[in-house]
């Protein structure tokens, strides 16, 4: 089933377009991987997938679970499932990791009439998967992402990622940063919470994060536009030949 | 950057008119005629049997501030205030005295719950008359002097404070039980002549809270007063002394906030701290007045001096403040540091929204050896608001091993708002280490957007982040008081953002 489906997907940016027409569906279950040059629109994607102020669509849709998303508040995008793994993630000094996953998942919870999440419950969750993620627990206790290395700070994203239970998981260059063995902690993380009913989007600038998760559709982006999909030979053959045969095609 | 322009524009709609607490309780009044003359601090003083020295003290200071002017160093802009337009006396009008709250008017009761300050919940929890054997020991016992236009109406727990030996009572009453404590304290911190606002004070104030700790005695609970400014261009002018005798501590809690107005209020308390050789005085404020509308209309002026003297060896006080409220503040609750090896401590949390300006800060004065003092100043600017830290350290010639570390920190939501930071260090002995810091910076959309994406709304993601800002301060307050303090910094800072 469709889960998400972007078409014909217009957008500016202070008066400029970005995104010239983007069209693309993800089913459940399915992990895609978006590859492209720096600057061919992936994060800006991302961010209108989750709502991010300063995008003007000027045109297309976007459906999530067959409803309009760009007619929701992106705090109701998330409660219903729509996560976004930061490429840069932010810190709150001040408000530790515990509390700040806390208030969020409550949050989400209200948000879908739900109610909160019992403290032993909550605390039991989280030791479970930051144990499988090697995320100390003292890490928890810190500020938000507050001293944290590039490792621990995407760790601390899958984690999140792990709580809230996301039915469309968005990672933007998730690798970003990362060293080999750092990035397959995360790797692995992303990859225990594959599931039927749950789709993965992976922004990749490079291949090498694709030997650790590995994609069942791969799109070729390039100036605002999904020039090429194809299988996950795709991103081999990209490996192998550069982005630059499809600056032309775009 | 368009996110930016953004908030700008949730900014600019700040609607500060959404002030929770403005409503007005019908309580007939009893006030002096408009204006300030000799004859009205007469009548003040007669009004509360007040005894002759106190009459003389009050008409020396009135003479005294007719020859002063009003200060203009401060960072705030109003209109020239007509003390002759304004009321220096009300009252409820007087019910028999109160033995338990059952007694007080309901009508103050009802405004107190709509505060959510629970005055009758704590009063039956923690016992006008406590039942026996519902009385939970792990529950830390809030005292209540409610003190409601100008009049204590209520004071609560006397007899357990009294078995301690701790005088608490509204400062009316200690004037006529026990001058020669008053006579002793009264204006030894602030003296009469010390500025304008103080000075006025010092001839008309209405009433307070008067704390003594008898030497060796740790208070059996926190103090804690509400203050509540009810009557139409009714100046207020609160007067409170505590004194920690050798040895003994307490903390008290102050906390407030006015109803909806159209003309300015003028609020000038005078606050003086005594502690004694190895005594401790932790004060805690947390202050949210009527800010003035969305235009800026209306609003309190408070114009406040708060003072500390550490007098004793090894002495220690504590200021610890929340302030969100008021058109205007001006005020800094100060230590003199005059015991050898004494200390002072200053945390606050200063919010302003719409267009409220607040000039505040703290004075430490070294004067003994080895003091010390410590200052945490946060400041969170929102809407078209000024907010300014002025603080200012000095250490005597004689103060030698003075330290001071401060650190004052700014957050701006928007940019129509401003924050300054204005130190005076001044060390006139070179063994002093004076260690300064300050950053000022701007909530940042990136931070907002990602608090959204996990599911906060943007007024929940600004609360957490503020919140989140000013830790090291909350952490300084009592229990009771974080909790309603940061419920307050998410009140005062709805309507900054759409
Ligand atoms: N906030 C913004 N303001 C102006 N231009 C932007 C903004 N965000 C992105 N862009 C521009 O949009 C294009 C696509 O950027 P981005 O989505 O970040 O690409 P990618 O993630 O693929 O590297 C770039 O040319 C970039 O300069
Ligand atoms: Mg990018």
């Amino acid at each position: 089933m469709a889960l998400l489906e972007v078409k014909d997907l217009k957008v500016r940016v202070e008066e400029r377009e970005i995104l010239h027409g983007l069209t693309m569906t993800v089913n459940e279950g399915e992990i895609h991987a978006i590859m492209g040059p720096n600057g061919s629109g992936k994060s800006t994607l991302s961010h209108v997938i989750a709502g991010k102020p300063g995008y003007e669509v000027t045109d297309g849709q976007i459906l999530f679970k067959g409803e309009d998303l760009l007619e929701m508040a992106p705090e109701e995008r998330a409660a219903k499932g729509v996560f976004l793994a930061f490429q840069y993630p932010v810190e709150i000094p001040g408000v530790t990791t515990m509390n700040f996953l806390r208030t969020a998942l409550n949050a989400q919870r209200k948000a879908r009439g739900e109610s909160e999440l019992m403290v032993p419950d909550f605390l039991k969750k989280v030791r479970e998967v930051s144990k499988s993620l090697n995320i100390p627990q003292d890490m928890l206790k810190r500020g938000v992402n507050v001293g944290f290395s590039g490792g621990e700070k995407k760790r601390n994203e899958v984690l999140q990622m792990a709580l809230f239970e996301p039915s469309l998981c968005i990672l933007d260059e998730m690798d970003s940063g990362l060293d080999i063995d750092a990035l397959r902690i995360a790797a692995d993380g992303v990859n225990a919470l594959h599931s039927p009913k749950r789709a993965m989007v992976v922004i990749t600038h490079y291949q090498r994060l694709l030997n650790y998760i590995v994609p069942d559709i791969v799109h070729v982006m390039s100036k605002g536009r999904v020039v090429k999909s194809g299988g996950k030979e795709l991103a081999l053959e990209l490996e192998a030949s550069g982005y630059a045969q499809f600056e032309d095609a775009a | 950057m368009p996110a930016v322009q953004e908030t700008v524009e949730r900014v600019k709609r700040i609607d500060v008119d959404q002030y929770r607490y403005g409503f007005e309780t019908q309580i007939e009044s009893d006030k002096a005629p408009k204006g300030l003359s000799e004859d009205i601090v007469k009548f003040i003083s007669e009004k509360k049997n007040e005894p002759a020295w106190m009459l003389q003290w009050r008409l020396e200071a009135y003479r005294r501030w007719l020859t002063m002017t009003e200060p203009t160093w401060a960072r705030v802009d109003y209109p020239k205030i007509d003390f002759q337009d304004l009321y220096y006396y009300a009252a409820p009008k007087p019910k028999k005295t109160v033995s338990s709250l059952d007694e007080i008017d309901p009508e103050i009761l009802k405004t107190y719950e709509k505060l959510g300050i629970p005055l009758r919940e704590v009063a039956m929890l923690e016992g006008v008359e406590p039942k026996p054997g519902e009385e939970d020991p792990a529950r830390r016992k809030i005292a209540v002097d409610a003190v409601f236009d100008s009049v204590s109406v209520a004071t609560t727990f006397k007899a357990e404070l009294k078995k301690a030996g701790v005088i608490f009572m509204p400062i009316s009453e200690a004037i006529r039980e026990h001058p020669e404590l008053v006579q002793k304290y009264l204006g030894s911190v602030v003296p009469t002549s010390d500025n304008f606002y103080a000075t006025l004070n010092s001839a008309v104030f209405s009433d307070g809270s008067f704390v003594y700790v008898p030497p060796g005695v740790r208070c059996p609970m926190e103090l804690s007063t509400y203050f509540r400014i009810n009557e139409r261009n009714t100046g207020q002018f609160e007067r409170t002394l505590i004194i920690a005798d050798k040895g003994s501590y307490v903390s008290y809690l102050e906390g407030c906030t006015a109803p909806q107005r159209d003309e300015n209020q003028l609020h000038a308390a005078v606050v003086e701290l005594v502690a004694l050789d190895d005594a401790e005085i932790k004060y805690s404020t947390v202050q949210n007045w009527y800010p003035g509308n969305s235009e800026g209309k209306g609003g309190i002026y408070n114009f406040v001096t708060k003072r500390g003297d550490c007098r004793g060896d090894r002495s220690k006080i504590s200021w610890t403040q929340v302030e969100t409220g008021s058109a205007i503040t001006w005020k800094y609750p100060s230590c003199i540091l005059r015991g050898d090896n004494s200390s002072g401590e200053f945390y606050s949390i200063a919010i302003s929204n719409g267009f409220q300006q607040v000039d505040s800060g703290t004075k430490m004065i070294h004067l003994g050896k080895n003091t010390s003092s410590r200052i945490i100043s946060k400041g969170i600017a929102a809407g078209k608001s000024q907010n300014t830290y002025r603080g200012l350290v000095t250490a005597h010639r004689k103060a030698t091993g003075a330290r001071n570390f401060t650190a004052c920190d700014s957050l701006l939501i928007g940019d129509k708002c401003g924050a300054h930071t204005v130190p005076y260090i001044e060390a006139k002995n070179s063994s002093a280490t004076f260690e300064h810091e300050a950053t000022t910076s701007k909530i940042s959309e990136d931070v907002l957007f990602y608090c959204i994406q996990r599911g906060l709304s943007q007024e929940e993601a600004v609360g957490l982040v503020v919140n989140g800002f000013v830790k090291d301060v909350l952490q300084q307050l009592p229990m009771e008081f974080a909790v309603e303090a940061q419920k307050l910094i998410s009140i005062s800072l709805e309507g900054s953002v759409g």
